[in-house]
C-alpha cells in the first residue's frame, strides 16, 4: 500500500538523505531543490521559524549563533562527554543544564536537545518524501553508526519519534552499505566496510551467504572523521592569521565559518588538484590567502586518517580473519574519496577497494533496501536478510567496581543474558544494578548505561532471594531490562532509562513543540488532522443513516444533510484545513437533530434492557461533536 | 526433533519454549556437532525467526520473534564454539566450573580477598616463572628499557603455550568422543567420570589460556 511505504533515512554528521526503493532498485530522494544530499544544517530564522538543509548554510556565516551543524557529535552524550568537541566546534550550550541533564543547544535565544535538531533535519527529509510521493510518510529506517552506544542509539530513535516518524529499525550504516552492494553484486565472501564519513568511523566485516548478511564483527570510533580534518586546517589557518597578520579572529565566530567554508573546498579540491589556494575575506577588506599542496595536506591528516587503524585491525581479529581472506573491501562516506585514505585502506587490506558505489549515497540507498525487507520484500529482496552484532560489550559493575561482561561484544543481535542476585541483609528491599557498555575492565573506564533499582523484593533473610534479571539487547541495539523474584515468583518490568536520555514525557512534549516551528509542518498537521475528523464525521453520519432515526427526518432536512455531506467529501480532497473545518461545523450543526433522536432511541432501547454497547451510542454522530470543536490552536 | 518454532498450521511465529541450546535446534546432548549443518541450520531459521521479518505482525508476535531469535542467537554463538559448547553440556549437568576469569581475579586484587585458587600441580612451576619474567618486563616497559633476551625467552615461552591449548583442545575431542558413545550406552557412573575429565581440561586450559592473555598485554603496552 502506497500510504504505508517506509522510507531509508542516513541521518548523518555532514549530509542526510531519504531513499527509497523503486520497484527493483533502491533510489535516493532530492528535496525541492533538486538536490539529493541534504546538509546535517538547522536555523532558526529571525521570525523564529526553523530552517533546514542547503538554506541554512548562509546563516552558518551570516548568523552563526542562530544555526548549528554536526549535531550528530551531541547525540546521546552528556556535557563531561563533550569537553573535547567544545573546543573545536561552535557549540553553543545553554546556561543552565543541570548535571545528568539532557544537552541543550542554543539557537538565538531559544534552546533544543540534540535529538530534537536532528528531528527537524527527519522532519525535512519525510516532506521531502511526501511531496515526492503524494501521501503522507509515517515510518521510516534511520541508519546509525555501527559503533553507536544504546544511549545513542535511543536519542536517534527519540528523534524519529519527534519528527513524527515510527522507527521501525535502527541499521548499522556499514551494514546498510553492505546491503546496497550485494543488491548490486549478488555474490558470495567476506566483504570488510570501511565508512569515514564526517564525523564517525565504523569498519564492519560480513559474510555474504546467499542473501544473508551475516556480520562477524564491528568496530569504530564515533568521533572521527572528516570533521576532525577540517578543524587541522582550521586550526592551522588561525595560527598564521594570527602569526603573519597579527589578528586574533578565533572569537570571531563570523571569520571562523568562513575560514571552515573554504577549508572544505579546499579538502575536496586537493582529492583532485596536487594543490589548491586558500582565499578568505577577512574584517576591513584583509584577506587570509596560502597556497596548499597535497604534499603538506597528506602529511597533516596521517594521524587523523592512522586511527582508523586499530579498530581495523581489531575487527580483523575478532571476526579470526587474515586480510588475504577478505574478498573485497568497500568504501563508504565522503571522506574514502581523499586519495591518501583509498591508500591507507589498500595498504591495510593488501587489496584495491571498491569504490564502484557513490560514498555519500549508498548508506542510504543500503537504508532503502532493508525498509523494502521490513515491509515484506520484493523480487529484488527477497532472500535477503541482515544479521547485525552488538558494537560494545555489555556489563554489570559487580564488587570492587569491576565490569561483569554478560553480552560480548560481536554477539549477533537480539542477544541476551540473565543473571541473578539476592540480597546481602535481612529484609532488604532493593538492589541496586549499574549496567555499563564498552570493553574496559573497569566500571569506571566504560560508558554507564544506566543505574536503577530492583525494587519490591519480599521480605527475607539475607541470601534467600533469588531475582533472575534478564538483559535484551533488541534488533536496534538498544537494551531491554526485565527482572524477577524467582521465590516469589513476582515479575517486575524495569524499564532502563540511559544517562543521558529523555523520558517518554518529554518526548512527547517535542513532538507538539516541533510543529511550532514550521509554518508548513502547522499547516499539514492541520490539514491531516481536519481530514481524519471529517472521515470520523462522514463515518458517523453514514451509520446514522442506517439507523431507525433516520426515518424520522423530513425529507427536507435529509436533502440539506446530503448536501452539507457532499461539500465536505468535496473541500477534503483540497488542503485548505480551514475550509474542510467549516464544512465539518456546518454538517456538525446540520445533523444536530439526527443526533438527538439517535440519542433518545439509544436511551429508550437501553431502558428495555440492552446495554449501552449494543446501542452503539459510542459511533453515532453525538460522539462526533466534542471532537469536531476540540481548540487547535 | 527441534523444538516447534511455528505454527503448524498458519507457519507464524510461536513463543519460545523454555528448552536447552540442544533441544532448540533438534540435536542430541552430544558433544560432536557438525558447525556447517548448524550454520545452515542457524540462517534457515532465522529466515523464519527474525523480527526483521515480522515488524508488520502484531505486537504479540512481535515479541515472540524478538524472543525467539535472541534464544536462537545465543543458542548457535554457544553451540558452534567447541570450548562454550562443553562449558554449556557441562553446566547442564549441573557441574559450575571453577570461576576463573580476570574479573575474578580484579574483584580478589580490588577488594583484598584472597582468590580461591586450586592451581593444578604440574602447571605451579611453569605459571611462576613466566608471572616472574612478565613483572621483569613491566617493570623495564615502565623505565622505558628494553631486554630482547627476555623478550625471546617470553616469545619462545609463549610458542609452547599455545601449542599446550592445541593439546588440549584434542584431549577435550577424545573425551567428546567417549561422551557421545555414553551417551547412547554407558551407566551414570561413567558418564560422571567423564565429566570430571572435561572438567579438569577446562580448569587447566583456563589457567593457560590467562596466562597467554597476561603475556599478550604484557607485550603490547
Amino acid at each position: 500500500m502506497a500510504t504505508d511505504r517506509i522510507i531509508g533515512i542516513d541521518l548523518g554528521t555532514t549530509n542526510s538523505l531519504v531513499a527509497f526503493m523503486e520497484s527493483e532498485n533502491p533510489v535516493v530522494i532530492p528535496g525541492e531543490d533538486g538536490l539529493n544530499l541534504v546538509p546535517s544544517v538547522v536555523a532558526l530564522d529571525e521570525r523564529e521559524q526553523i530552517i533546514v538543509g542547503n538554506a541554512a548554510r548562509k546563516y552558518l556565516i551570516e548568523t552563526p549563533e542562530r544555526a548549528v551543524y554536526s549535531i550528530k557529535r551531541l547525540m546521546g552524550r552528556g556535557v563531561e562527554d563533550i569537553q573535547e568537541e567544545l573546543k573545536l566546534f561552535p557549540f553553543r550550550l545553554a546556561d543552565d543544564i543541570l548535571p545528568g541533564e539532557v544537552l541543550r543547544i542554543k539557537l538565538g535565544d531559544k534552546t533544543f536537545t540534540p535529538p530534537e535538531i536532528s528531528a527537524f533535519i527527519l522532519r525535512q527529509l519525510k516532506r521531502n518524501a511526501e511531496r515526492f510521493f503524494g501521501v503522507p510518510v509515517t515510518k521510516a529506517v534511520i541508519t546509525v553508526p555501527a559503533y553507536f552506544n544504546d544511549a545513542q542509539r535511543q536519542a536517534t530513535k527519540d528523534a524519529g519519534r519527534i519528527a513524527g516518524l515510527e522507527v521501525l529499525r535502527l541499521v548499522n550504516e556499514p551494514t546498510a552499505a553492505s546491503l546496497a552492494y550485494g543488491l548490486d553484486k549478488k555474490q558470495n565472501g567476506i566483504v570488510a566496510v570501511y565508512d569515514l564519513g564526517g564525523g564517525t568511523f565504523d569498519i564492519s566485516i560480513l559474510k555474504l551467504h546467499d542473501g544473508i548478511f551475516e556480520v562477524i564483527a564491528t568496530n569504530g570510533d564515533t568521533h572521527l572523521g572528516g570533521d576532525d580534518i577540517d578543524n587541522l586546517l582550521i586550526t592551522i589557518a588561525l595560527n598564521d592569521i594570527q602569526g603573519d597578520m597579527g589578528m586574533d579572529v578565533r572569537r570571531n565566530s563570523e571569520a571562523v565559518a568562513k575560514i571552515r567554508k573554504a577549508v572544505i573546498e579546499a579538502k575536496i579540491a586537493l582529492s583532485s588538484q596536487p594543490s589548491t589556494k586558500l582565499d578568505v575575506e577577512l574584517s576591513d577588506g584583509k584577506r587570509y590567502q596560502r597556497e596548499i599542496t597535497r604534499e603538506q595536506f597528506e602529511q597533516l591528516i596521517q594521524p587523523v586518517i592512522d586511527r582508523t587503524v586499530g579498530p581495523c585491525k581489531q575487527a580483523m581479529k575478532d571476526a579470526g580473519l587474515k586480510p588475504e581472506q577478505i574478498d573485497e573491501v568497500v568504501l563508504v562516506g565522503g571522506s574514502t574519496r581523499i586519495p591518501k585514505v583509498r591508500a591507507l585502506v589498500e595498504q591495510m587490506f593488501h587489496r584495491q577497494p571498491h569504490t564502484g558505489l557513490n560514498p555519500d549515497e549508498v548508506v542510504a540507498l543500503g537504508a532503502a533496501v532493508q525498509a523494502n525487507i521490513l515491509s515484506g520484500g520484493s523480487e529484488a529482496t527477497e532472500d535477503m536478510l541482515l544479521l547485525d552484532v552488538t558494537p560494545l560489550s555489555l556489563g554489570i559493575e559487580v564488587a570492587g567496581g569491576v565490569t561483569d561482561k554478560i553480552i560480548l561484544r560481536n554477539s549477533t543481535i537480539p542477544a541476551s543474558a540473565t543473571q541473578y542476585y539476592t540480597t546481602q541483609i535481612d529484609g532488604q528491599a532493593n538492589v541496586a544494578i549499574h549496567v555499563l557498555q564498552g570493553e574496559r575492565e573497569l566500571a569506571k573506564d566504560c560508558r554507564s548505561l544506566a543505574r536503577f533499582d530492583l525494587r519490591g523484593i519480599p521480605g527475607m533473610p539475607a541470601g534467600m532471594p533469588r531475582i533472575e534479571v534478564k538483559f535484551l539487547i533488541d534488533a536496534n541495539g538498544i537494551l531491554h531490562v526485565s527482572a524477577r523474584e524467582q521465590r516469589s515468583g513476582k515479575e517486575s518490568e524495569i524499564q532502563v532509562q540511559p544517562s543521558y536520555g529523555l523520558t517518554d514525557e518529554q518526548v512527547e512534549g517535542m513532538i507538539l513543540d516541533s510543529f511550532d516551528y514550521a509554518e508548513e509542518d502547522f499547516r499539514q498537521r492541520q490539514v491531516i488532522e481536519s481530514r481524519n475528523e471529517a472521515d470520523t464525521i462522514l463515518a458517523a453520519l453514514e451509520k446514522g443513516k442506517q439507523s431507525p432515526a433516520w426515518g424520522q427526518l423530513t425529507s427536507d432536512e435529509k436533502k440539506q444533510i446530503a448536501k452539507m455531506e457532499k461539500a465536505l467529501i468535496a473541500v477534503k480532497a483540497e488542503d485548505d484545513y480551514q475550509a474542510i473545518r467549516k464544512a465539518i461545523d456546518a454538517l456538525n450543526i446540520g445533523t444536530m437533530r439526527l443526533a438527538e433522536l439517535m440519542m433518545d432511541s439509544a436511551v429508550s432501547t437501553a431502558l428495555k434492557g440492552k446495554t449501552m454497547d449494543q446501542a452503539d451510542m459510542g459511533e453515532a454522530p453525538a460522539a462526533g461533536h466534542p471532537v469536531a470543536k476540540a481548540d487547535f490552536k | 526433533m527441534r523444538a516447534a518454532h511455528f505454527c503448524s498450521a498458519c507457519g507464524k511465529v510461536q513463543p519460545p519454549l523454555p528448552v536447552d541450546y540442544f533441544t532448540f535446534f533438534g540435536l542430541p546432548r552430544k558433544l560432536h556437532v557438525n558447525v556447517v549443518v548448524l550454520e545452515k541450520e542457524f540462517y534457515e531459521l532465522s529466515r523464519g525467526l527474525h523480527p526483521d521479518l515480522n515488524v508488520l505482525q502484531d505486537k504479540r508476535e512481535q515479541d515472540w520473534s524478538l524472543e525467539q531469535t535472541s534464544m536462537l542467537n545465543d543458542a548457535y554463538r554457544t553451540l558452534k564454539d567447541p570450548i562454550k559448547r562443553t562449558q554449556y553440556l557441562l553446566r547442564l549437568e549441573g557441574i559450575e566450573l571453577e570461576e576463573q576469569s580476570k574479573s575474578a581475579t580484579e574483584k580478589a586484587r580490588a577488594t583484598g580477598e584472597v582468590k580461591k585458587q586450586v592451581v593444578p600441580p604440574d602447571l605451579l612451576e611453569e605459571l611462576f616463572e613466566m608471572n616472574m619474567h612478565l613483572e621483569e618486563l613491566r617493570t623495564l616497559k615502565k623505565q622505558g628499557e628494553d631486554d630482547p633476551a627476555l623478550l625471546e625467552e617470553i616469545g619462545k615461552q609463549k610458542l609452547e603455550l599455545d601449542e599446550k591449548l592445541d593439546a588440549q583442545l584434542e584431549q577435550l575431542k577424545g573425551y567428546w568422543h567417549e561422551w557421545d558413545k555414553a551417551v547412547d550406552s554407558s551407566g551414570e557412573e561413567a558418564r560422571k567420570k567423564l565429566l570430571g575429565k572435561m572438567v579438569d581440561v577446562l580448569n587447566r586450559r583456563n589457567y593457560i589460556r590467562n596466562l597467554v592473555r597476561d603475556i599478550n598485554e604484557a607485550m603490547e603496552q
